[in-house]
């Protein structure tokens, strides 16, 4: 049994009171969709609590809405033409909820967007339009309501159409469609109307129908942002199952991957699912899950890639467009956090190179991006994240970023900033590409050790002791029955980086040697502990590109010169070291 | 893709952002089909397991098959389960036929505070023992600070706008006016201390896409969905005090979805049958913010 039958989202936008839930609820009323009984029970609680009645109240179902007569959260509701079936999201117009009309907007495939025919444009028309323009929705319809107050002036509505024609040209849009109609009244809703008869173009629902569907992603290149690696032992299931959804492209058993931004190779075993016909390939929109030739250890947050396709890009600057929505603004040096695809990772405001008034599209010389602001700015995270560019692949192009618990502002990838840590990441790249696997996966080991591998790296001014707590920390953990080794700088200074001297220039060479042999001893399944003085954030963003984030524990004993949040715990050079190599070993093990 | 085809992913994108992000994760099962659904979901995200426990509030007067059917699939499947009840309510008779409140004021002790309470780990909570397929108290009293609900938004006007990660203070009020923004399958998942989730991976969904998912699926559901005999069936379970049958012979998920797509109910609201939605004019809305589902 299948329903074929179409469906489209559309979200209705515009400026506050510009008659956005009327066009919603009177289409509703006149294609016959509202349940039986609906429009009477408005009717009558209008009129018991003496009040005009209003299509709106049929959208606006908070009590605070029907009180104040707007819009204040996104509604959604269904409705079917001849052609296929909708879901309209109705957006508030009042500027106080913007972000629930962006999240209304976001979920949207085409747009109408209303304007008061005596009003004019007002500054949330033009803000909804820029907006609409960085959700991605490039079908917009524009429509002039309230034509019935300028007596259905076609001069009105030729000003109108050409005046917001040319801002949108402004923003890179161009409206399908542009509308006279009179929602209250119904005019031109789903007949043409007889008051504007100088109008030839199609009524609103002639131009839902005129919406197009977007074009496939399937032929695009594959990408899957991992959600989680599942694995349910303790249900006696064994799989390893890579699980996500495929957001672009298609892939199928057999096909190598490659998981960015680590660079981990493999090759799909299988495809799983539960309670659905096997299969041998798969294509974007499906939530789904693999298991892996070779048991590699990756994390969520990475995209799986197909090794064969255009892979994403892999930095830690990204040059974006963002829209600010957080009640305090965004501010250069602050932490938030940024979330692309199923990556979380630390990041920070570098620069700001254009703000605007999202309304007036003017430049500032401001420092900072306000609530409602948009703007162009170049972000720096912590470690590197995999992306693309939005224009290239719109699911893994976009963000949001959150400011402390609050998701707080949006954006799109612009470009791609090439980081001081270029060179070595296409060194990681190779070497995952060529990488010799023994028979031995990273999980098997996992299960036989009871643990996975960890750096932990101890770092600190010189003279302040690290060693004492590593060793002491190795010495527990091998007690316990894990396996550990301790990895002493001074064995590596005086072999393996016995060819480099220890001049300054040098030390980002030594970094980078420390970070391939704890590499080679993790691959091994061991908790390495390793210590160095004096790094700082730079060396520990090149030791990111060698190791994963997640793999590492960065602790700090004694003065921290680190950028807030870089490392995960923080030591007293003056506590005792029984006192520190408990809180370490706390942390291993948390 | 197949609409449904849609509708499933979305909703198995949903359970599993869920589960990354909750440590103390619960999913309620009113039995219903809705939640039903949600249930099968969650065995498709996960390929066949549940991993968090399901919470059943039972109100006492539940309709005795929905309880027999609740357990027949919790051994079948299973299932973590977990029921909680206001012990205290019904012991006093603080209830709608039997004591002197109203349906809504009934719905909040019985449905609402028992919840809040169960989640919370205040009330002694029962799991089931799947040696003995009897309940025991449960030892646990973690509370929980995510749960996966199944209420789709065309079901009432509040619940058209909810969000899909919708966040509730420590009084388990919902800040209706100020919902964290939510675009491009990017949930809250960050939160104070002491604030909890409630998680909604069907809002999309519509009663007529339920029902063609169960037929596709051949989910198991409850047969008091289906008239045995005497014309009449149940389109949406509550407490027997409270939800009236409708009159209908539809006796298969065919029939009821014929029934919906051209039939009588074609275009009759689904909570039509339940009392409490029409006490007050926001009724549903008012009790959701305190913490109904
Ligand atoms: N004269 C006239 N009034 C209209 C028309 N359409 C809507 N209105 C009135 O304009 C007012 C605002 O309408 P709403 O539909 O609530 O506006 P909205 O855009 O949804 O407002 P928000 O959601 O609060 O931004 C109401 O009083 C409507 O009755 C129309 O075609 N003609
Ligand atoms: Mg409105």
């Amino acid at each position: 049994m299948t329903n074929a039958q179409e469906k489209m989202n559309i979200v209705i936008v515009g400026h506050v009171d510009h008659g956005k839930s009327t066009v919603i609820g009177r289409l509703l009323s006149d294609t016959g969709s509202l349940p039986q009984g609906k429009l009477e029970q408005v009717k009558l609680d209008c009129e018991r609590n003496a009040k005009p009645f209003e299509y709106a109240f049929l959208l606006d179902a908070l009590k605070d809405e029907r009180e104040q007569g707007i819009t204040i959260d996104t509604a959604r509701c269904f409705f079917k033409s001849a052609k296929r079936e909708y879901i309209i999201i109705d957006a508030p117009g009042h500027i106080e909820f913007l972000k629930n009309m962006i999240s209304g907007a976001a979920r949207a495939e085409a747009a109408l967007l209303i304007i008061d025919a005596k009003e004019g444009i007002q500054e949330n028309s033009k803000r909804h339009g820029y907006l609409l323009s960085m959700l991605g929705i490039r079908q917009v319809a524009v429509c002039v309501n309230k034509m019935d107050l300028v007596d259905y002036s076609q001069k009105t509505f030729e000003h109108i159409q050409k005046n917001y024609t040319e801002f949108l040209a402004q923003i890179g849009l161009k409206p399908k469609f542009f509308v006279p109609i009179a929602a209250f009244k119904g005019e031109n809703m789903i007949h043409p109307a007889e008051s504007m008869k100088w109008y030839e173009g199609p009524s609103i629902l002639g131009v839902l129908d005129g919406f197009e569907k977007a074009p496939s992603v399937e032929k695009r290149p594959f990408r899957m942002p991992v959600q989680a690696v599942y694995k349910f032992t303790e249900q006696h299931d064994e799989r390893r199952i890579v699980a996500g959804r495929v957001e672009s492209g298609a892939i199928a058993v057999g096909d190598s991957v490659v998981f960015l931004p680590s660079h981990k190779r493999s090759e799909i075993k299988t495809i799983e699912g539960f309670q659905a016909a096997a299969r041998t390939a798969v294509s974007a929109g499906y939530s789904t899950g693999f298991t892996l030739k070779e048991q590699i250890y990756i994390n969520r947050g990475e995209i799986m890639c197909k090794a064969a396709d255009i892979l994403p890009l892999v930095s830690t600057l990204l040059k974006v467009k963002i829209f600010w929505m957080g009640k305090s603004p965004m501010v250069l040096e602050k932490e938030y956090k940024l979330k692309l695809g199923t990556a979380k990772v630390p990041v920070t405001l570098k620069a700001i190179h254009k703000v605007m008034d999202a309304s007036e599209l003017r430049k500032t010389e401001k420092k900072m991006i306000e609530r409602h602001d948009v703007a162009e700015c170049t972000l720096e995270c912590a470690w590197p994240v995999a992306f693309d560019l939005t224009g290239d692949i719109e699911a893994t192009g976009r963000f949001v970023i959150v400011d402390q618990y609050d998701i707080a502002g949006g954006g799109i990838v612009m470009e791609m900033v090439e980081d001081q840590q270029s060179s070595v990441r296409e060194q990681v790249a190779l070497r995952e590409e060529k990488w010799d696997a023994s028979m031995i996966g990273a999980d098997e080991r996992q299960n036989r050790y009871g643990h996975g591998p960890k750096l932990v790296l101890l770092t600190g001014p010189v003279g302040v002791d690290k060693k004492s707590i590593a060793k002491q920390v190795e010495k527990s953990l091998f007690d316990q029955g894990l396996k550990t080794y301790f990895l002493g700088i001074g064995n590596l200074l005086r072999g393996i980086d016995a060819d480099i001297d220890r001049h300054k220039k040098s030390r980002r060479e030594h970094v980078r040697r420390l970070g391939e042999v704890g590499n080679l001893f993790m691959d091994a399944g061991l908790i390495v502990l390793a210590t160095a003085s004096n790094l700082d954030d730079d060396e520990l963003r090149l030791l990111q590109e060698i190791l994963r984030r997640e793999s590492m524990l960065i602790v700090n004993v004694g003065t921290n010169h680190f950028r807030e949040g870089a490392i995960d715990l923080q030591l007293d050079e003056k506590a005792s070291v029984a006192e520190n190599v408990l809180k370490t070993l706390a942390l291993i093990q948390s | 893709m197949r609409h449904l085809e849609k509708l499933e992913s979305q909703s198995v994108y949903i359970l599993r952002e869920a589960y990354a992000h909750f440590k103390s994760l619960v999913m309620l099962w009113s039995i219903g089909k809705d939640s039903t659904v949600l249930l099968w979901l969650a065995r498709k995200a996960f390929f066949g397991h549940v991993p968090f426990p399901l919470v059943h509030i039972d109100t006492a007067y539940k309709i005795p098959e929905m309880i027999e059917y609740r357990d027949r699939l919790a051994l079948e499947f299973g299932l973590n389960m977990i029921v909680g009840q206001n012990k205290q309510a019904l012991a006093e008779k603080r209830t709608f036929p039997d004591g002197n409140l109203d349906r809504l004021a009934c719905c909040k002790t019985l449905k609402t505070e028992a919840l809040v309470n169960t989640l919370a780990g205040k009330w002694t909570r029962e799991r089931l023992n799947h040696k003995t397929g009897k309940y025991e108290p449960d030892t646990s009293t973690e509370p929980y600070t995510g749960v996966i609900v199944g209420a789709r938004s065309d079901e009432e006007g509040s619940r058209s706008k909810e969000r899909y990660f919708s966040p509730r203070d420590k009084r388990s009020d919902w800040a209706v006016g100020d919902q964290p923004p939510e675009l491009w399958n990017q949930f809250k998942t960050d939160f104070a201390p002491g604030t909890h989730i409630r998680i909604h991976p069907l809002l999309d969904w519509t009663e007529l896409d339920i029902w063609e998912y169960i037929g596709q699926e051949n989910i198991p559901i409850t047969s008091l969905y289906f008239d045995r005999g005497k014309g009449e069936r149940y389109r949406s379970l509550g407490c027997y005090p409270c939800t009236t049958p409708v009159k209908s012979t539809a006796k298969n998920v065919q029939e009821i979805i014929a029934e919906l797509k051209t039939g009588k109910f074609a275009n009759i609201a689904e909570r039509a049958g339940r009392a409490q939605d029409k006490e007050d004019g926001g009724g549903l809305e008012t009790l959701r913010r305190e913490g109904y589902m």
